[in-house]
């Protein structure tokens, strides 16, 4: 779909699949409970990738593709509103326009 | 018998692995570079260590896509024998011409050591002048190399660490796999550092002259 006026702007979120064993999250919430913040558990360290892109549907393929290895990463795409807010946790054709 | 050596912009033993390849009776090696689509009639390939395009993104991910690799993954599905070393194997994983990913050292650190490799299988053109058994030693020296294939048949796996030599936590100690077909080879050591024996070891040799054994003269 064509966005008309301002080109949407999207994040695609990566993080290493669950069940593939993740070091760097392991490394940092080891850390954490040592600098006071004793509660914290679960921690994935990933990749953000932003992009500006006329036709939103293409990101899924892009990823799929390129921005993700889907053997041992899985990935989430949002788009964000000019102030900064993801508005949508999908990048499909109910996405909002602005 | 002509061995081709890619070259990509951050590629940084493409210079040892031509010189090993020059070392095998009979044979000379040519670079290639990134951006050419002509294999100038090579017999072989090697896609050598480095850190192809700065290893933006992913290891290996840009690399994939680059001009020659299009000729590369069309020699390889008509059988020509690619061998990928390091960055080399995680850029033929990207392609997929090899099955799974490197992900970072458990350990998250670079490590640099020689390690010994056991020979699971000899009947490849990547083995052929070992024996099963046999035990390699190569240096390694990497921090993405930990080895990942789910459901990987166990017919494809190549060579596997030693006890105590897997310090980058690849799954099942697997350190080289290939791809169904026999002709696709991939490992995170290093065959063209073991080359001559001021270097300690001329294990790595051995792959390189099975891959000339295999080609027709």
């Amino acid at each position: 779909m064509k966005y008309i006026g301002r080109v949407p702007r999207v994040r695609v979120l990566i993080r290493p699949k669950e069940g593939i064993l993740d070091p760097q999250g392991k490394a940092v919430a080891r850390a954490l409970p040592a600098l006071g913040f004793p509660a914290v558990d679960n921690v994935h360290v990933g990749r953000l990738v932003e992009l500006d892109v006329e036709d939103v549907s293409q990101v899924e393929a892009m990823c799929e593709r390129l921005l993700a290895n889907t053997l041992i990463e899985d990935y989430e795409v949002a788009l964000v509103s000019p102030d900064g807010e993801h508005q949508s946790q999908t990048a499909g054709p109910d996405a909002p326009r602005r | 018998m002509k061995f081709g050596v890619l070259q990509f912009p951050g590629s940084c033993d493409e210079r040892d692995a031509q010189l090993a390849c020059a070392r095998v009776p009979g044979a000379e090696a040519v670079l290639l570079w990134h951006g050419d689509r002509d294999l100038q009639d090579v017999d072989a390939i090697v896609v050598p260590g480095g850190f192809s395009y700065g290893d933006y993104l992913r290891v290996g991910a840009i690399a994939r896509f680059s001009p020659v690799m299009e000729s590369v993954i069309a020699f390889a599905n008509d059988g020509g024998l690619v061998l990928g070393i390091c960055n080399g194997f995680q850029v033929l994983c990207e392609a997929h011409l090899l099955p799974g990913a490197l992900l970072p050292n458990t350990e998250l650190r670079f490590t640099c050591r020689q390690v010994d490799l056991e020979v699971i299988q000899h009947d490849t053109p990547f083995t052929n002048l070992c024996a099963t058994g046999d035990i390699l030693s190569i240096p390694a020296k990497h921090q993405t190399g930990r080895y990942v294939a789910p459901d990987l048949p166990l017919s494809q796996v190549v060579l596997r660490y030693v006890s105590g030599n897997n310090f980058n936590g690849s799954q099942d100690d697997i350190a080289g796999v290939r791809n169904a077909a026999g002709n696709v080879f991939g490992l995170m050591p290093h065959p063209e550092h073991a080359v001559d024996p001021l270097t300690g070891s001329v294990d790595g040799l051995r792959i390189f002259e099975s891959m000339a054994a295999r080609v027709p003269v």
